[in-house]
């Protein structure tokens, strides 16, 4: 009973707060409902016993991906009449985009329902094993390839983004820490002893 | 305990009552617990400005804490009229919910932990990143400058450092095979001739001095206490806040510190274990010990916050990406080529 309250709650809190996403009039709390999606999604995970995914999805999401959101929308500035004004003009194309992710949505579980496309699913886990085991032999061993294929793609995108993003700027001066670290004070200060008169030239 | 409730009044009624009065245990003793690490933080801070530190309310000042305490609580909740209403009521709560939520798993003894999880060191990577949201809400929705620019600094520096925490926690999870705080402590026993203590391994002991260094900047700690830089930001996210409002941060805040201690003592120095295994030292009882060690590392928690000068603000992402992240990806590659090597035999 415990299961089913908890499932019910997390699963209307998602899409109350999904619906809310779309709704709010300020991006910054459209961000933040975003957040407390993710967070009941995560609770979601943890009903059906994919603890390892629920976690990963508080950490990565909420955790790093929803800050970098919140920091550039915080910083926008939104002038909301000019945001209104393309409505009229866009809304033909985000009918056709809406129909279609519905469209998508209808064959998936049209699809699921009809059984999978290999007749013979990959095994299931074994039942003692925590999931986190589970996830790790499974990809390390059955899909190392695509695995490994798939964190090269993210690493040429990241390099791909800095190298579009980054640019060097000729009138700044970084600090090089390891010179400041090898300058010795005899590098820097001269001890003098002038005799009278002969300190400085007037 | 949960079966004796359980026997007398129903399976879930009987966990539920069981569980809340767990819950109860952990929260109570630790906001006194925080009451006290203040006045201790204040002490230690005095001593080494050759100060006298709090000494009048109570016994050599033992109850400032608590008349702190009682002064915010009866003062005016003010909130700015310009402010976010809502968020700006939602961000203290928030820090302080998730300081406390973090114990839930952390092991203070044999057999005593509330919620003994196998996923118990994600968890509380999972709760950790939440801490920055407080922040950042609280900046935004106070609607005034020095508090946004707090939560932007905040927002990028828990992100930096959070990675590098990642890579670290990595290495002791090789060692320790697996993510159950209480599987890490007890894999710690004997770990090195008759220490106990991932922390004593020479491999390890890097890691460790960068988690400190790291827990200092995740709970913007000095000299990594950007985001409150009263030369700079008045006194940051926290400017527009007043009485309980204003408390709950401050509890929160010390809540994290302690938790990040506690977390230092569970990866890296065997938490509830004494530190040498020797029959004798297991008479103390093994929560003594886990309360000594968190005590020992909010000591230097302190001692940095009273000597060390602070970081300026490139500096602080210089160390978090160019000098922690490199080192802590260099030192899983040596950690697991060394277990590959020595436990598992295989190259």
């Amino acid at each position: 009973m415990i299961a089913a309250f908890a499932f019910y709650l997390f699963a209307i809190i998602v899409i109350a707060s999904g619906v809310m996403t779309i709704a709010s009039r300020n991006p910054v709390h459209s961000v933040l409902w975003l957040i407390l999606a993710f967070f009941n999604a995560a609770g979601l995970f943890v009903t059906l016993g994919a603890e390892f995914i629920a976690m990963l999805l508080v950490i990565v999401y909420v955790g790093a991906v929803a800050v970098l959101f919140l920091f550039v929308v915080m910083m926008l500035d939104i002038d909301f009449a000019e945001l209104r004004a393309g409505f009229a003009r866009y809304w033909p194309a985000a009918m056709v985009l809406a129909l279609g992710l519905l469209a998508e949505l209808f064959f998936t579980v049209a699809a699921w329902k009809s059984g999978g496309l290999v007749p013979v699913r990959a095994a299931a886990a074994p039942k003692a094993m925590p999931n986190i085991e589970a996830l790790g032999t499974v990809l390390y061993s059955r899909y190392l390839f695509i695995f490994e294929g798939a964190g090269l793609v993210l690493l040429v995108a990241m390099i791909g983004a800095i190298v579009l993003t980054h640019r060097r700027r000729g009138d700044v001066r970084p600090q090089n820490v390891s010179a400041q670290n090898r300058r010795r004070p005899q590098d820097a200060v001269v001890n003098m002893n002038p005799g009278v008169g002969q300190g400085v030239s007037l | 305990m949960t079966q004796w409730f359980q026997s007398w009044a129903g399976y879930g009624v009987g966990w539920f009552l069981a569980t809340l009065i767990l819950v109860l245990m952990i929260a109570l003793p630790l906001m006194l617990a925080v009451a006290m690490i203040i006045y201790a933080d204040r002490k230690i801070w005095a001593a080494m400005a050759l100060r006298r530190g709090p000494n009048v309310v109570g016994p050599f000042g033992l109850l400032q804490s608590f008349a702190d305490g009682l002064k915010v609580y009866l003062k005016e909740t003010i909130i700015p009229s310009a402010a976010n209403r809502g968020l700006f009521l939602i961000a203290p709560v928030l820090t302080f919910t998730v300081a406390l939520i973090g114990w839930a798993v952390v092991p203070f003894g044999p057999n005593m932990v509330l919620a003994d999880i196998n996923v118990g060191m994600l968890y509380l990577l999972a709760i950790s990143s939440l801490g920055v949201y407080g922040v950042i809400i609280a900046g935004w929705a106070s609607n005034s400058k020095y508090p946004f620019y707090s939560a932007l600094r905040a927002a990028a520096q828990m992100v930096s450092y959070e990675v590098s925490v990642g890579f670290v926690i990595i290495t002791v999870i090789l060692y320790a095979d697996t993510f159950n705080l209480s599987g890490i402590i007890a894999a710690q026993r004997h770990h090195i001739w008759i220490l106990n203590g991932f922390g004593f391994n020479p491999l390890l002991f890097p890691m460790s001095v960068i988690f400190l260094i790291s827990a200092m900047a995740e709970t913007a700690r000095a000299p990594f206490d950007l985001t409150e830089a009263e030369s700079e930001l008045v006194a940051g996210y926290q400017t527009e806040y007043s009485s309980m409002s204003f408390a709950l941060f401050w509890l929160g805040e010390y809540g994290n510190v302690l938790l990040m201690c506690g977390m230092t003592a569970v990866l890296f120095w065997g938490g509830w274990l004494p530190p040498v295994d020797w029959a004798p030292l297991y008479w103390v009882p093994g929560i003594l010990w886990f309360f000594l060690k968190i005590f020992i590392f909010f000591f230097v928690f302190s001692w940095v916050k009273a000597t060390v000068p602070r970081f300026r603000y490139d500096q602080l992402m210089r160390l978090g990406w160019k000098i922690f992240l490199p080192f802590s990806i260099l030192w899983v590659f040596v950690v697991s080529g060394w277990l590959m090597l020595t436990r598992y035999g295989a190259f």
